[in-house]
């Protein structure tokens, strides 16, 4: 064990730290922070500034240079001292929205070379913004029941039926989408992963106001929406297997211990600014206690990620420690909101722009948030289903026959 | 950056894992156990071979000059099995208050014994690492100390003792100085001893070079009891998966109630970022001194949490038979217990992680 950088590592830090300095004023404004709370700003500075990290690597780092990537090799350490290091500058490390961490990952292992050459390079530029059409009314944790169906029409497809929860497809201009092609074939199999403009006719997009107060998923309705069959990625019929691809890089990054991190710094400001009769909130020991709990989940969480990604780098099976990580890491995120409104008492409930609102309304908008993505994404409960039956080695649950079958 | 354990490291691992898995099987745990016996011969001298004694002992001592992960490492495999040998305060407390604070020749007295597994040492810092109980506390002057320490670690059966006084200083006693009386004390966990140790003008050796290896120690334990838990609770977590997978009711194994999976999915969610903790907690004491007392904090309080949460919710599993004596699942419950109130609660240790980083006086 050797917490140090290597020599190689060393080097590489500091042309990171480097560029920052040179180039932190050209970052758009918002911390990551406040970020989240807004819809996406796709204003032209952020085009600006996703485009200079693509050129420099710092993002899509990995992504091969014909796709528009910066080709370099594999290597973990490397892509988290970029993490590391635009965390401490408090620098946006570029959008990490569904097209760039879960399309073009799926591209890359599943897409035609006509669509990565197509699609790849503008997404990682945040020149086309993508949304993911997976969850139904009636399809949630069961996924795989989903029910939009895409009928052939000569070389198109018609796909008639409804997505829901659909993050951003207010502001997408693509959409990544299950939909239903085989529908005699058993469940899992009948489903393709196809992609297709905002644009194109028959889609309706309705907003839903979420429990922020701020729209930020949608209804999202097909009416004999045609769609080229070549925009299938993968087999069709094999979308499930594609789609679990990308919900694996989703996994990834909803667990982030720099974004517990930054919670957890914010926390302890709190602590050290708000005052009760007089006091500072870190006097009272009961919320000093509270605070050096989750400090500590955080740097097992921190430490742990540098356990995997060593891991990762020795090429080590990484099973059940991977598997944990969205479950805890989403569950620390909500409980350190939940700290910070707690340090602040009723002014922690203030919100909208009322009077001695603290960080814009940002603690009570995050602790929300923070359930949704304990929600989104595989639930806490599917999370716990896959460490049990996966990680664990335990019995799926028996399939409950429909009433009419049994008797 | 790495993070992770070294070949040499790993190689000591399997052979810590071979041996007690062949010479420590729950049997002898429950017959040391139930004879009250401070430690099992067999596997104590097996161990010892293994140079587990002389782990962290300089190799001009007759030690292996090896460094805390080494000894995380070991501890971890003693919690597995529950192993009834004295470890924590015998192996690692001790020797590194002798090797850090003793003079040339207080090591050479002491250290080459304990290196071989020949003299065993018991350490008394309760008082400091956990705060006084009954009043309890030490007193030095004049060569010698009076007065009571409670809750004495790997003291029954020991030759001599570290122990530290109300101001902080340190001292070595042999078992046979005058004034100086052992009493057992009885804990749930019979798997290690732990004393009273009461001082009447009992003559005493100061450590010459003290300063700060106090703090160290008390450090170097808690990581110790933190490796132990992960090790303890990850062996009650894998017998609950066995049991859910064997136990059928409704007809069907309990393994496959959603219920039970959960609980086993909690444990082994809470446990898994453990281990980092604890071998970051060891790898500050060589690589980052200044940081271990905070690493070591937070590594003690929260494997306490999680193991608490663990010891609880694996015997949960188990049903009825989690409650017997016969399935034995009690002796790792308690093991996890004792190592949460040793050497500071996850309270008092949370104060100190407060203390150390300034939010308090
Ligand atoms: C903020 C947010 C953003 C989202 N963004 C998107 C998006 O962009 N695109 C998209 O496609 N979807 C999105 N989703 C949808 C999300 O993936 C689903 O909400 C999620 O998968 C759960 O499905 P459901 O809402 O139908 O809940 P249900 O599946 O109905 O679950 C309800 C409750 O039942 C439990 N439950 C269900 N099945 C089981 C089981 N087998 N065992 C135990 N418990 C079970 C769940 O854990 C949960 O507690 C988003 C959701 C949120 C909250």
């Amino acid at each position: 064990m050797d917490l140090n950088d290597r020599a190689e590592h060393k080097v590489f830090r500091e042309e990171v730290r480097v560029f920052l300095d040179e180039n932190k004023h050209l970052a758009p404004g918002e911390s990551a922070f406040s970020f989240r709370m807004r819809p996406r700003n796709l204003a032209e500075e952020v085009r600006t500034w996703q485009g200079l990290l693509v050129d420099h690597g710092f993002t899509s780092r990995t992504i091969p240079k014909e796709y528009g990537g910066y080709g370099a090799e594999v290597d973990i350490l490397k892509s988290r001292i970029i993490a590391d290091e635009f965390f401490a500058a408090s620098v946006i490390q570029g959008l990490g929205n569904q097209g760039i961490s879960m399309l073009v990952p799926t591209m890359l292992e599943h897409g035609t070379e006509e669509q990565k050459q197509r699609y790849i390079r503008p997404t990682i530029r945040s020149e086309i913004v993508w949304c993911q059409g997976y969850s139904e009314p009636n399809s949630g944790s069961d996924l795989a029941s989903l029910q939009t169906a895409a009928r052939e029409d000569g070389d198109d497809f018609i796909i008639n039926g409804q997505k829901i929860w659909t993050s951003g497809a207010h502001i997408a201009d693509m959409i990544f989408c299950l939909v239903r092609t085989e529908p005699d074939a058993p469940k899992h199999e009948g489903i393709s992963y196809i992609v297709f403009p905002m644009d194109t006719p028959g889609i309706e997009v309705r907003p839903l106001q979420t429990m922020t107060g701020t729209p930020s998923f949608n209804e999202v309705f097909f009416t004999d929406v045609r769609v080229p069959m070549a925009n299938v990625v993968g087999n069709r019929g094999q979308g499930w297997v594609v789609a679990n691809s990308t919900l694996k890089h989703e996994r990834g990054l909803l667990g982030d211990a720099n974004r517990s991190l930054d919670s957890l710094l914010r926390v302890k400001k709190l602590l050290q600014n708000e005052s009760l009769d007089g006091r500072p909130l870190m006097e009272n020991s009961l919320f000093r206690d509270r605070f050096i709990r989750l400090q500590a989940r955080v740097q097992a969480m921190r430490l742990h990620e540098m356990r995997m990604i060593t891991d990762a780098g020795k090429g080590k099976e990484r099973g059940l420690g991977d598997m944990v990580v969205k479950l805890l890491g989403c569950e620390l995120n909500h409980q350190l909101d939940g700290l910070g409104i707690d340090i602040m008492g009723e002014i922690g409930v203030l919100y909208d722009e009322s009077p001695m609102l603290r960080d814009g309304g940002a603690w009570q908008a995050n602790f929300m948030f923070d359930l949704g993505l304990i929600i989104g994404g595989g639930t806490a409960q599917i999370q716990k289903n896959i460490i049990s039956e996966r990680g664990l080695g335990m019995p799926r649950e028996p399939k409950v026959a429909p009433k009419a079958a049994r008797a | 950056m790495d993070f992770g354990l070294s070949e040499e490291q790993e190689l000591i691992r399997d052979s810590f894992q071979g041996t007690l898995s062949r010479i420590c099987e729950l049997d002898v745990v429950r017959q040391t156990a139930e004879a009250g016996a401070p430690l099992d011969e067999n596997v104590w001298g097996e161990l010892c071979q293994l140079g587990m004694a002389g782990l962290l002992i300089d190799e001009d001592y007759g030690g292996a000059g090896l460094g805390l992960l080494e000894a995380a490492v070991v501890a971890e495999e003693l919690g597995r099995r529950v192993a009834p040998v004295p470890f924590v305060a015998s192996a690692v407390m001790a020797p590194l208050a002798i090797g850090l604070g003793g003079d040339e020749d207080q090591r050479r007295d002491w250290l080459p014994g304990m290196a071989d597994g020949s003299l065993r040492v018991g350490v008394a810092v309760s008082e400091i690492a956990a705060g006084a109980r009954e009043d309890a506390g030490v007193t030095a002057g004049n060569g010698v100390l009076s007065g009571r320490a409670l809750f004495v670690l790997d003291a029954a059966g020991a030759q001599g003792y570290v122990v530290a006084d109300n101001s902080g200083g340190m001292h070595l006693v042999k078992a046979d100085a005058g004034g100086l009386e052992q009493i057992g004390l009885k804990t749930i966990d019979r798997t290690r001893a732990i004393s009273e140790l009461s001082f009447e003008n009992t003559p005493a050796e100061p450590l010459r070079q003290g300063e700060g290896v106090l703090q160290t120690i008390i450090d170097a334990g808690r990581v110790m009891l933190a490796a132990d838990s992960l090790g303890a609770g990850e062996v009650m977590l894998q017998q609950a998966v066995d049991y859910a997978a064997d136990r059928k009711q409704f007809g069907r194994p309990i393994a496959s109630f959603q219920a039970v999976k959960h609980m086993c999915a909690e444990m082994a969610s809470e446990l898994q970022p453990c281990r980092a903790l604890v071998w970051h907690g060891a790898y500050t004491m060589q690589h980052e001194p200044a940081e271990l007392s905070l690493a070591a904090a937070f590594a003690k309080s929260h494997v306490d949490e999680v193991g608490r949460f663990v010891a609880r919710t694996a015997t949960e599993v188990h049903g009825g038979m989690g409650f017997t004596d016969l399935m034995g699942l009690h002796y790792w419950f308690k093991r996890l217990g004792v190592n949460r109130a040793y050497l500071g609660s996850p309270e008092r240790v949370r104060a100190e992680a407060a203390r150390l980083q300034g939010f308090t006086d």
